[in-house]
């Protein structure tokens, strides 16, 4: 076996994307806690990390730039360098997404929600666990579990649309609730994004292993 | 087989398609729609007694670039002497199995040899330019076929042909033994280019040429193969990347073992998803 280098580098950058992976899951899990525990410390707290994830992102596509330039990679390992690309700008997209989360949290402020959060915080444990498996399977080169990973995304949409339409009965009986109620569908469609997002990563996987670009299931947003 | 004219003319195949990789290259035969020029069949070559290569069936498709790669001693060079007969000059070597030149026997027995040569033609790793004028080199292969024609046309055509008229037409009367390594090579693509070959056989063309003089014979590939049919047997996977349409993987089990054919398709998908673990092994730098 030759270039140890390479592959220790090649494993090394699989590492950092497992690192942004798990620091845009505690983002996501803060955000969503933050608004159900009205926690506003911990709202900013993510707002202000979104930077350490967007540079985590810059470093990681720079190691694949100086991998491509010097390594000449071919085959899979060409494969992984341009997946883990498109998976640190999802990931980077995705940690946005809590900052939206938690920049709803923030405008909400001090006022009292208008229900006690159930199904919101249900579809931010679906997405992350579509996330976290979407990078397993990245790791482990795992395209059946990839491929369970689309397939749950269609939980996660109809988990959206029963809380928009729950939010929208709140809004038809009291107008006094529409401002927070439309914040409320704003964080339930950010996390739709970031369940959607957890499907591109395990396409990414799937290509990784069999060469092929395919979209994995449909999500209908 | 027909008598080679003598005179600088493409070859005679059918409008070049698009490459055909189809929207899912593991499915369609890449090959189906291309005129096929060169083609071995169960192609065995032996020195003495001892195989060297074995099985080996592929073709080659006209006025692509083809690029042969594998590792030191897995039977590149001698697959591509084996399209020209050059195998036979020499001592002990001989082959079984077929090679087709545009679907004729490239070793009937009326075949000449020499006549062979003349429409494959070789390019060797070593730039090797006889120790004559500039215009000499070039104006050999024809004058030795008789050329009737107008010569110093012929030559100014293949000088230019090969990228390099405009760097030598006022000294074509020096000793090509003046001019660079890049530029010898380029002469010597010149001096095949002058008896009209349709083939074109490069045998590690780059490999003794500076990084400048390496993407220039490439450029001039790629400029060629429009015309002419070129294989190439290259020792860098970069550069079969980058010339060549198609790419033909041979490797050996080593210790004397023959070197085999292992995987043969676009190079769009050998050097991206090839299907074999072995190639796989070989391209990323994990062989051996």
């Amino acid at each position: 076996m030759t270039r140890v280098g390479f592959d220790h580098d090649l494993k090394h950058l699989q590492d950092e994307l497992l690192e942004l992976g798990s620091m845009v899951e505690k983002a996501v899990i803060r955000a969503v806690d933050s608004l159900k525990r009205r926690d506003l410390t911990l709202a900013r707290t993510v707002v202000d990390e979104d930077k350490l994830i967007n540079a985590k992102r810059f470093a990681i596509e720079e190691t694949c730039l100086k991998l491509l330039a010097t390594q000449q990679p071919m085959a899979q390992d060409l494969r992984i360098i341009v997946a883990v690309l498109h998976t640190t700008v999802d990931l980077e997209r995705m940690g946005d997404h809590a900052e939206g989360i938690a920049r709803v949290s923030i405008r909400i402020g001090d006022d009292p929600l208008i229900k006690p959060l159930i199904d919101i915080p249900r579809m931010m444990e679906l997405a992350v666990s579509m996330l976290r498996r979407a990078l397993d399977s990245f790791i482990h080169r795992d395209t059946a579990a990839a491929t369970r990973v689309c397939n749950d995304d269609d939980e996660i949409d109809n988990l959206n649309d029963q809380i928009y339409r729950e939010l929208l009965t709140y809004m038809l009986q009291d107008p006094r609730k529409i401002t927070q109620a439309t914040y409320l569908t704003w964080v339930a469609h950010n996390l739709e994004r970031i369940a959607d997002r957890s499907t591109n990563i395990a396409e990414q996987a799937v290509f990784v292993v069999t060469g092929k670009r395919e979209e994995i299931g449909s999500s209908k947003y | 087989m027909a008598q080679a004219p003598v005179n600088i003319k493409p070859p005679k195949f059918q409008e070049t398609p698009p490459m055909p990789l189809g929207d899912d290259p593991e499915n369609a035969d890449p090959m189906a729609k291309e005129a096929i020029a060169l083609e071995t069949k169960s192609l065995r070559v032996f020195y003495g007694s001892h195989l060297t290569l074995d099985s080996i069936s592929m073709k080659v498709a006209a006025r692509r670039i083809t690029a042969i790669i594998g590792p030191s001693g897995c039977g590149k060079s001698t697959l591509l002497r084996c399209f020209n007969r050059m195998n036979e000059l020499l001592q002990g070597a001989s082959i079984k199995g077929e090679v087709l030149f545009m679907g004729e026997d490239l070793y009937a027995r009326d075949v000449d040899p020499t006549e062979v040569r003349y429409r494959i033609g070789m390019v060797f790793q070593k730039p090797n330019p006889f120790p004559k004028s500039i215009y000499d080199n070039v104006a050999f292969g024809p004058r030795i076929n008789g050329y009737k024609g107008n010569l110093d046309e012929l030559v100014e055509k293949s000088l230019r042909r090969a990228a390099l008229w405009e760097e030598v037409k006022d000294r074509l009367k020096k000793s090509a033994l003046e001019l660079s390594g890049g530029q010898q090579q380029r002469l010597c693509i010149a001096r095949a280019l002058a008896v009209a070959p349709e083939v074109i056989l490069m045998d590690e063309p780059a490999s003794a040429l500076d990084p400048l003089a390496t993407l220039k014979i490439e450029d001039l590939m790629q400029e060629l193969a429009k015309d002419y049919t070129i294989v190439i047997v290259t020792h860098n996977m970069q550069q079969a990347a980058r010339v060549s349409d198609y790419t033909a993987f041979l490797t050996t089990e080593g210790g004397g073992a023959p070197g085999k054919l292992v995987e043969f398709g676009p190079k769009d998908v050998i050097f991206t998803n090839p299907r074999d673990q072995r190639t796989q092994d070989y391209i990323t730098g994990r062989f051996g």
